[in-house]
């Protein structure tokens, strides 16, 4: 048994050998098939980001009127956070806002002199609110209005809300993640798919070039096993060759596209492909072998009726 | 040995390439095969080889019915058979070495077995010389001769050679023949197809003659009559 086990290894790397540019025409096209593979996980890590990025910029803010005491703030921005829908409450003190305005309107003059003309601060304080879900804006405005919050002396603190405002924007920007997601998952399955597929072919038409060696094989007497065995290790082989090309390949283009993902999506994608080495290396070797394996062990399964 | 029980074959073109032959073979005779091509020898030899299933009829090898066993067991009895084809069909990416210890491998055979024999049966084709060669390298004759010692190195009961002179110059046949007339001496059972009357002539040996999917002639020591 393990002597034959021995054979049909040993017969599966000389037919890689020997069969030098069938081979090496196989390994080529399954190289591009991992490297479809593997693109899956980097568009997954630039959507992700991407979609991060966007996300992040969709806020609501709670407008609080100027007299609200900052001790009733800071129990709104308490209750706020205690939601497991927020994510985050950012609290902008109105001398901060003033601060920040002044900023905003360093070069302009005039409104900066209107400004102090006035002899208190115009500005109330602001609370940022940062749902975890865009979908999640909803139901934190709807809270909002249902709290009817007053301060002690029995006036409202909060003196407008801007969700109805960018409603709009925010289902729009909701409808964009959810179907850019569903999207991208959609096509990176059909390429993978179709890798496989490409592959599967390339490997049958390499075995078809060998259909009269199997049928000879048989006629000698020699088991399905052992004649598929050695096919399915050349097919195992294609994979390894093709996922360690792979793998040092994407080095330099990950390298070259790195300026683009960051500057677009934000995210380095070299860095990206260092930190997450061990996943991908597994993950292409992985899919390499088995679709090499597979596909060896299918293609070879119709010649052996002999 | 071998026995032919009415067995017919009709393809599925409706063409009859056997009708209902029967006959027997005894163990180490050399019986040839003749007939014009369709007369059906090819057929016959497959049918033998259980390369494909009669349409009707049983053929036995010793007392099994080839037809009817398990792929598993089909391998054994193959192993007991050697075969030799006129397109020699060896495998092109192995050289002759690896030609001839691939029937050994199949049958499981040591790999100390494996590296005595092989030189063993080059020696006795004459193709010492050629061992490493791959077949694009050799001649057809060459080819044969390996084909040969292929089909003998696994000590087979019987040796299906199917009209392994055909594409052979006169030499080489003459060469061919020889080898397995030695062969036969030695107590393998042979069974030929050919179109040269000068071998079956030479040979003096059982002739069956075939015409249109039937055995017309079967003489003990017959002649090439058609």
């Amino acid at each position: 048994m393990w002597s034959k086990t021995k054979r049909m290894i040993l017969s599966g790397f000389v037919n890689f050998w020997r069969n030098g540019t069938i081979s090496l025409s196989a390994v080529l096209v399954m190289v591009i098939a991992l490297f479809v593979i593997s693109s899956v996980l980097f568009i997954g890590a630039l959507l992700t980001s991407t979609l991060n990025q966007i996300k992040d910029k969709v806020d609501i803010n709670i407008y609080l009127v100027t007299a609200a005491p900052e001790g009733d703030i800071l129990a709104l921005q308490k209750t706020l956070q205690a939601m497991p829908e927020v994510k985050s409450v950012d609290y902008v003190s109105s001398d901060q806002a003033l601060q920040d305005f002044k900023d905003r309107h360093a070069n302009d003059q005039l409104t900066l002199q209107a400004l102090s003309e006035l002899d208190q601060n115009p500005l109330g304080a602001v609370l940022n609110v940062k749902a975890q879900e865009p979908s999640q804006y909803e139901s934190i405005a709807t809270f909002l209005q249902g709290q009817n919050l007053l301060s002690k002396d029995g006036a409202p603190i909060i003196e407008s809300v801007n969700y109805e405002k960018n409603k709009v924007a925010i289902d729009r920007l909701t409808s964009i993640i959810t179907s850019g997601q569903k999207l991208g998952f959609a096509v990176t399955l059909v390429l993978v798919l179709l890798a496989i597929l490409i592959t599967f072919n390339t490997i049958r038409l390499v075995i078809y070039m060998s259909r009269e060696e199997i049928s000879v094989m048989k006629l000698v007497g020699a088991s399905n096993m052992y004649v598929r065995g050695p096919f399915v290790v050349t097919g195992v082989m294609y994979g390894l060759v093709a996922a360690f090309l792979t793998i040092i390949l994407l080095y330099p283009i990950m390298f070259y596209v790195r300026g683009f993902t960051t500057a677009f999506a934000g995210v380095d994608l070299l860095q990206y492909y260092l930190r997450h080495f061990g996943e991908i290396f597994l993950l292409l070797i992985g899919s390499g072998i088995l679709i090499g394996g597979v596909s060896s062990y299918l293609a070879v399964k119709r010649y052996l009726k002999v | 040995m071998i026995h032919f029980d009415k067995v017919t074959k009709i393809y599925a073109d409706n063409s009859t390439a056997l009708d209902s032959v029967t006959f027997s073979i005894e163990p180490k005779e050399f019986v040839s095969i003749v007939g014009h091509s369709g007369a059906g020898k090819t057929t016959l030899l497959k049918m033998l080889m259980a390369e494909e299933e009669p349409t009707s009829g049983k053929v036995f090898f010793g007392s099994t019915n080839i037809h009817k066993v398990k792929r598993s067991e089909l391998n054994l009895i193959r192993r007991r058979m050697g075969a030799i084809f006129q397109d020699f069909r060896l495998l092109s990416k192995k050289n002759v070495f690896e030609n001839i210890a691939f029937a050994m491998e199949a049958s499981g055979m040591p790999q100390s077995e494996i590296e005595s024999d092989v030189p063993h049966v080059l020696e006795l084709v004459d193709l010492s010389k050629k061992i490493w060669n791959f077949p694009h390298e050799l001649s057809g004759g060459e080819k044969q001769r390996v084909a040969i010692a292929r089909a003998i190195v696994t000590q087979p009961d019987i040796i299906i050679a199917d009209e392994p002179t055909g594409n052979l110059d006169p030499m080489n046949t003459y060469d061919i023949v020889q080898i397995l007339k030695k062969i036969n001496d030695l107590g393998t059972t042979i069974i030929l197809t050919t179109h040269n009357k000068g071998v079956i002539d030479s040979l003096k040996r059982r002739v069956i003659t075939m015409e249109n999917g039937k055995i017309i002639r079967d003489d003990k020591e017959g002649k090439y009559n058609l």
